[in-house]
Formats: structure tokens, C-alpha cells, sequence
């Protein structure tokens, strides 16, 4: 037990999962963001946006976000120079957030766009009665009840985002928990089972919540029809 | 209705035979005329696998001593050892010996053998040709790429240069590379990995390993415990480098880097039994 | 289409306004694509030499068909032992038996929540240490990972599948004296699993895309033969982008077959409900239980937690 537990003042393990959480959380921003804007692009009237949209969404979810996150910190900066600021190891980080984003928008727009079909026509159609023109319906009508019908495949993309955080670790992201968890039972080869199921179990606790509170959230909010 | 929900089994089951064969051979039993050498597969300059063709100076020394113990290249049956298998292979019997970077530590010593060793390397640094970098100390302030997991790189930071930039990387190819783009200073690791590293075709002239050596790290030759082969295989090592093939091997694998080894330690000296 | 719910069908002002708006798109789309080209062409990434090796045979054959091979390996075996794994699990979850129920719901909901790549990380070291097994343990360390997360997955497609089936199903199958477990073995499983092919080609996409992060262990797959082969080459990026390449091509495909499995399953459902062309009453079209629309895309847990 205490050389179970030596590991803790050798390691930062809460540290480490720290990172986690702080990739998540700015990698969900950008995702968010950059998905809601996807999600506009494929459900305008206009050919070639629907078209960016798609291709943007066919590309990226279908490449492995090893590759993305690679191709982040070998090729973008290491080959063409592509500095995001911060410190030497804070670029690292941010490129990482970059690559999660950029991997998870792609999910976050089918997950709107999901929504968006739970939305009945009516609605659209009412809207359009009362005079508003396609941005403001979307804005005032049709978004706010697709928000909440995406608030399921949202949430199940938020987890899939917390677990995804760990592939960091192929961005030079050093202190992260798989990272950590590398070295761990590299140099602790007697204890390898506990070091992994702690890191394991941090991971359940941060996610069950997180699943737990979707499903609250979107009985909650479910829109009444 | 019924005849699509056939095809779907019977399309799993094809699926399911198909991964089936498919990881049936290559359990790698060798006949007996046959020799199974363990290498890297991916380390350019030591043990590196281009299609049908096994280079490296490792790959070199391994092809010497089967020869001179009675197997000629066509019998040596290449096999990948990556550094976490290595003892588990040698005990599983999977290989009869490993050439593959593998340091001699006592705690390894316990559970397989050693023969050699046949280099003597020690952790240096890799920088750019023009680069004033010349030891660990010059680092403070400067890019260090090594290998996600290994101590190298946090020892230079430790006794050495404790304002150094880390990153860490899934392999040491990586860090070349992103030192060809100009945004790491130095790679670290064992020299004749980077020395065999800079040799590489596209790094021609680019990279020089800075030849300040600062640990020893003894390569030997990986042989399962309670092995009687140690005496043979060293002569073989010594043999090699009297006749001057090992001098030949190192040069033509770490060429156009200007990389010597240190001489104090190089070449070996070897007993004739078990390191 | 989602598009008619947004806005109606356009009149001759509305065209030319969106003809206008097409055309910027189009112009961006391509502004955007000769940025990105002409930015790796001033950074010397363009240049034929650092192409043409990937139009060559010998680095396909030594490289990337290698590569492709282990991961497809990894892969398929990978889903196979998802669906077994899911098969019980999912059954054990519909179990009345409280200890098989409570078991294997922990078992799943532990699973899906720990990422791959621990796991991955984790089996490498316990297999090839711990364990000290024979042959390519990386590969046994991968498809592990695979399966105990993916099967999770699967297994909560399977309960889905079965809870989504129409009540009659199983009322039927007791009413002609077959037992609870009997029903759902021939009755109700079977439909819940012809259901779930489109979301198991899905699962199949995550999971070749999963099998990359073998990349960080040295699995020999074809990230991994493509970071190899560039290195000493000095093409890394051009190396990423065909690697990405094969990927998009082989997960696109499947993505398709899983759109028309489904459509195919969904107009069988049709005709079942209406009644009218569906003669073969003993095959009950198995409703297409679970969206279409996000099986390629969750890349995890592909029907909401219930």
C-alpha cells in the first residue's frame, strides 16, 4: 500500500488530469464555435456553404485525430513554423486545443444539425409568418429548440472530447494523464495494474457525471410537442 | 427478407475467418539451419527494415557473428524487437539473440544474458552543423527534443541546463525532423542513434552530433539466461574488429556526419564469457 | 433534407440573391484552398520530390501496404471481438438476474468512460511485462483496448436495440411458450442486431480510426510505416497527408454502405408498416431503432445514455 501510494508524491497525478480538464474545456469552446458555424453552413440555402460544410465535416471525422493532432505539432509547426504563442511548452498545448477543436467541430455540427432535424416545420414556417427573414428564424426560433434537441449527441461529444484529450500526448503535451500515466509504469513496472485502474478511475469520475448530467439536462429542457 | 439477414451473417463470418488466417503464420519457428535475430526495425543508422532489406550498423554486427557462427545471411531470420519486448522475447524464446541498441544494466543482467558488449555509446547530443551548442551546460534557454517516457532528456535539465525547453515526442525520427525545420536546438540520446540518425539521406550535411559524451551506455548482445554462446560470440566481435569490418560498419553507417565514437571506450575489449 | 425546414422554396429575387451568394461561397472555398496550397508551396512542401516517392510501388510495398494490412488486421479484429464482447454484455445488461445485470453494467459504463489510449498505453506494458506473452504484443495490446471499449459500445446498442423493439415482439414470443430468455435469443436479439448494422459499420470507422493511436506504442500500422518511411526522407507532412488520405477514402466508403444499410433497413420498416408489401409475416422488418444520422459520426456512444 505504501508503495502503492508513493506514487502520488512522486507524480502529479491530479496535475495531470488537470491538463485534461483545461484542454477539454478550451478545445470544447473553439469546437463549439467553430460547429455551430458548420452547422449554419449546411443547412443555408446555399449550394456552396452546404458544400464547405460537408466537405469540412466528411474530412475531418474521418481521419484519425492521431494524425490531426500530429500533424499539428510535426507539420504546422515543425515544418512550416506556425508558432501560436505562449511559452515553448504553452504553443504545444495550444496546438492541441487547436487539433481537439478542430477534430471535435466536426461532431459538434452533425450534433446541431441533428437537432435542427428534431425541430418540427411548423415552427420554421410560423416563423417565417411572422416575417423573419432565414438568419434571425434561426437565431430566435429554430437554434434555441435545435440546441436542446442537440443537447444529447452535444453531451455525448463532450465525453468523447474529455477522453480524446488524452491523445495530447502525440502533441508533445508532456504533463498530461496518458503521458503521465506512460512514465508511471515505466519505471513502476511492480505496481502497473492500480497505477492504471487510478487513472481509469479518474476518468469514470469526471465522465459519469458529465453523462449523468446530459441526461438530466435533456429531460430537463426537452421541449414540450 | 430472410436471404439478406444470411448474407449478413455469413458476411461476419467471412470477415471473422478472413481475421482469422490472417494472424495464423509467422509464429516465427525457425528450422534448425535458421538463426532468429532480433533488431530494431525502425532505428535508421542501426536497425532499420526497407522492404526486404535490414540496415545499421547493429544489423551489420548481428550478420558477422551468425556468420561466424555458421549462419550464413540468407539463414538469419529478422525479427522486430522493440526496447519494452526485449527480455520478453529473449525469455519466450522467440529469438536466439538481439542486436538492438540493448544497454547492459544489472537489472536486465538478472533475467536474460549478455554477450560483448561490441559498443561502448553515451548519451550525447544531436545539433545543427553551425550550431555553438557544444555541450549539455550550452542548452539553458534552447529546444531539447526527446522521447516521450525516457529520462534522457530530463537528465540534461536536472545536472546540466535547468532553463531548457523539453518536448517530448513519439520517437527520435520526430525530433530529427522537427530539428530539420529549424524549431528544435538539440536532440538528445544515445550518440551513434543520432549519429545514425543524421546519416540519413534528406539530413546529408545538416546535422553533427556535438561529441560530448556524458554517460556510457555498454550495447551488448541479448541472449537468454544460462547461455553458452557468449565466448563464441565475443571471439566473433573481437575477431571483427581486429580484421577492421567493425571500424568499416560504423563509418559506412554514420557517414557524412563526421561522427567518431568516443576512443576511450571504443572499440571494446572483450572476456570470453558473459558480461 | 433539413434545408426545406429553414426556408422556402425561393422566388426569382431570392435565386439571384442566392446565385450572388453562391458564387462568393464558391470563391472563398476556392481562395481558401489556394491559401492553404500556395502557404506549403512557399514553405517548400509542394515540390514534386516530395510527392512522387508516394506514387512509387516499392513505397507502397514495403510502407504503406504493410501498414494498412496491420491496421485493417487490428481492426477486424477489433470488431469481431466488440460484437461477442458486446453480445454478452448487452445480454447481461437485459438479464433479470440482478448481479449478471449489476456486473455487467458496471463492466460497460466502466469501459466507456476510461480512453483508449490509456487502455492501449496500459495493456502494452501488462502484456508484454506483466504477462510476458508471446508474438506482437503491441497488436494484442491495441485490439484489447479496441474491443473492451468498443464492445461497451456495442453492448449498448444491443440493450437499445432490443428495448426499442415493438412490446408485441417479446409477447408473441411467450404467448407460443417460449421462455424470457428463449424470446430474446430468437426473437428478439436477432432483430436488434440486423437493426444495428448500420451502426456497426459506424463503430467499425471509429474503431480503424482508434487503431492509430497504436502509432504511440509502435504498432507497426500505417501511421506509423508513414512516419517511418518519411523521416529518413524528409517528408513528413506530405507522409501525414496520405496517410489521412487512405483513411478518409476507406472511412468515407464505409460511412456510404452504412447510409444505404440503413436507408434499406428503413424502407423495409415501411413497407412492414404499411402493411400492404410485406407478405413474409414471420420476418418483422426490425424498425430502425437508432438514428442514422450520427452512426458515423459519434465517434462515441452512438445512442444516448437512456
Amino acid at each position: 500500500m505504501d508503495n502503492y501510494l508513493s506514487i502520488f508524491t512522486e507524480y502529479d497525478v491530479p496535475g495531470a488530469f488537470w491538463v485534461n480538464i483545461q484542454l477539454t474545456f478550451w478545445a470544447a469552446l473553439g469546437a463549439l464555435l467553430l460547429g455551430t458555424v458548420l452547422a449554419l453552413l449546411r443547412i443555408s440555402p446555399v449550394a456552396s456553404f452546404r458544400a464547405i460544410g460537408a466537405s469540412y465535416v466528411n474530412l475531418i471525422r474521418n481521419t484519425p485525430l492521431t494524425i490531426i493532432i500530429l500533424f499539428g505539432v510535426l507539420a504546422l509547426y515543425g515544418q512550416l513554423g506556425f508558432n501560436l504563442g505562449g511559452d515553448f511548452q504553452g504553443n504545444f498545448f495550444r496546438l492541441a486545443v487547436m487539433g481537439l477543436a478542430l477534430y471535435h467541430a466536426a461532431f459538434v455540427c452533425e450534433a446541431i444539425r441533428s437537432g435542427v432535424n428534431t425541430v418540427p416545420l411548423g415552427q420554421a414556417e410560423a416563423a417565417r409568418a411572422i416575417g423573419l427573414s432565414f438568419l434571425p428564424a434561426a437565431r430566435e426560433v429554430i437554434l434555441p429548440q435545435a440546441f436542446r434537441g442537440a443537447i444529447v449527441p452535444l453531451g455525448n461529444t463532450l465525453i468523447a472530447l474529455i477522453k480524446n484529450s488524452t491523445v495530447a500526448a502525440v502533441g508533445s503535451v508532456a504533463t498530461e494523464a496518458s503521458s503521465t500515466m506512460k512514465t508511471m509504469i515505466e519505471f513502476r513496472a511492480d505496481i502497473v495494474i492500480p497505477i492504471f485502474l487510478t487513472f481509469a478511475v479518474g476518468f469514470v469520475i469526471i465522465v459519469i457525471p458529465v453523462g449523468l448530467l446530459t441526461t438530466w439536462l435533456s429531460k430537463k429542457l426537452a421541449v414540450a410537442r | 427478407m430472410r436471404k439478406n439477414r444470411l448474407g449478413a451473417v455469413a458476411a461476419m463470418a467471412a470477415v471473422a475467418a478472413l481475421a482469422l488466417t490472417s494472424c495464423g503464420g509467422g509464429s516465427g519457428e525457425g528450422d534448425a539451419e535458421s538463426i532468429r535475430i532480433g533488431i530494431k526495425f525502425d532505428q535508421p543508422g542501426l536497425g532499420f527494415k526497407d522492404g526486404n532489406n535490414y540496415t545499421g550498423f547493429d544489423v551489420d554486427v548481428a550478420k558477422y557473428v551468425a556468420n561466424e557462427l555458421g549462419y550464413a545471411e540468407e539463414n538469419i531470420e529478422w525479427v522486430s524487437a522493440p526496447s519494452a519486448n526485449r527480455e520478453t522475447m529473449l525469455q519466450n524464446d522467440q529469438v536466439d539473440m538481439i542486436f538492438a541498441t540493448y544497454s547492459i544494466t544489472e537489472e536486465r543482467n538478472k533475467v536474460v544474458d549478455f554477450a560483448g558488449p561490441y559498443f561502448v555509446a553515451g548519451q550525447d547530443l544531436l545539433v545543427a552543423t553551425d550550431s555553438d551548442i557544444a555541450s549539455p551546460e550550452d542548452l539553458n534557454g534552447k529546444n531539447l527534443c526527446s522521447v516521450t517516457g525516457s529520462t534522457s532528456a530530463q537528465k540534461v535539465k536536472d545536472n546540466y541546463a535547468e532553463n531548457t525547453n523539453l518536448q517530448e515526442l513519439p520517437g527520435y525520427a520526430e525530433c530529427v525532423t522537427q530539428m530539420g525545420g529549424g524549431t528544435i536546438d538539440a536532440v538528445t540520446t544515445d550518440d551513434i542513434i543520432l549519429a545514425g540518425l543524421a546519416a540519413q539521406p534528406a539530413y546529408q550535411g545538416k546535422f553533427k552530433v556535438a561529441g560530448a559524451p556524458f554517460s556510457e551506455e555498454n550495447y551488448g548482445v541479448g541472449l537468454p539466461d544460462g547461455t553458452d554462446k557468449c565466448g563464441d560470440i565475443n571471439a566473433a566481435i573481437t575477431k571483427m574488429i581486429e580484421s577492421g569490418a567493425w571500424e568499416e560498419a560504423l563509418t559506412a553507417n554514420t557517414e557524412g556526419t563526421g561522427y567518431t565514437p568516443n576512443s576511450e571506450t571504443n572499440p571494446p575489449e572483450l572476456s570470453d564469457t558473459c558480461a | 433534407m433539413s434545408a426545406s425546414i429553414l426556408f422556402d422554396t425561393p422566388g426569382p429575387k431570392a435565386r439571384r440573391n442566392i446565385l450572388a451568394i453562391n458564387v462568393v461561397g464558391a470563391l472563398i472555398a476556392a481562395g481558401l484552398l489556394a491559401w492553404i496550397i500556395f502557404g506549403l508551396a512557399n514553405k517548400d512542401q509542394m515540390q514534386p520530390s516530395q510527392w512522387d516517392d508516394f506514387i512509387e510501388g516499392s513505397t507502397w510495398a514495403n510502407y504503406l501496404l504493410p501498414g494498412l494490412l496491420n491496421t485493417l488486421k487490428a481492426a477486424v479484429l477489433g470488431i469481431v471481438g466488440s460484437v461477442i464482447f458486446g453480445l454478452i454484455f448487452g445480454v447481461g445488461r437485459l438479464s433479470q438476474n440482478k448481479l449478471i445485470n449489476g456486473f455487467s453494467t458496471v463492466v460497460v459504463e466502466f469501459f466507456r468512460a476510461v480512453p483508449v489510449l490509456l487502455m492501449i498505453v496500459f495493456f502494452n506494458v501488462f502484456f508484454s511485462r506483466s504477462l510476458q506473452l508471446p508474438g506482437d504484443t503491441a497488436l494484442w495490446a491495441v485490439v484489447a483496448a479496441l474491443v473492451f471499449y468498443n464492445g461497451s459500445v456495442v453492448a449498448e446498442l444491443v440493450r437499445s436495440g432490443v428495448h426499442n423493439l415493438p412490446k408485441g415482439q417479446r409477447e408473441a414470443g411467450i404467448a407460443i411458450g417460449l421462455t424470457r430468455g428463449q424470446s430474446l435469443r430468437f426473437i428478439e436479439i436477432p432483430q436488434a442486431l440486423v437493426a444495428m448494422l448500420p451502426a456497426l459499420i459506424g463503430q467499425f470507422i471509429v474503431i480503424l480510426k482508434d487503431s492509430a493511436l497504436g502509432y504511440i506504442i509502435s504498432f507497426n500500422e500505417l501511421l506509423f510505416f508513414a512516419r517511418t518511411y518519411s523521416s529518413p526522407n524528409g517528408n513528413v507532412l506530405q507522409a501525414l497527408i496520405v496517410a489521412a488520405a487512405i483513411f478518409i477514402l476507406i472511412n468515407f466508403t464505409l460511412g456510404k454502405i452504412a447510409e444505404i444499410v440503413s436507408r434499406r433497413l428503413g424502407s423495409r420498416e415501411k413497407k412492414d408498416k404499411t402493411g400492404g408489401q410485406a407478405p413474409q409475416a414471420a420476418v418483422v422488418g426490425a424498425p430502425s431503432v437508432l438514428p442514422v444520422e450520427p452512426t458515423p459520426n459519434a465517434e462515441d456512444e452512438p445512442n444516448p445514455r437512456s
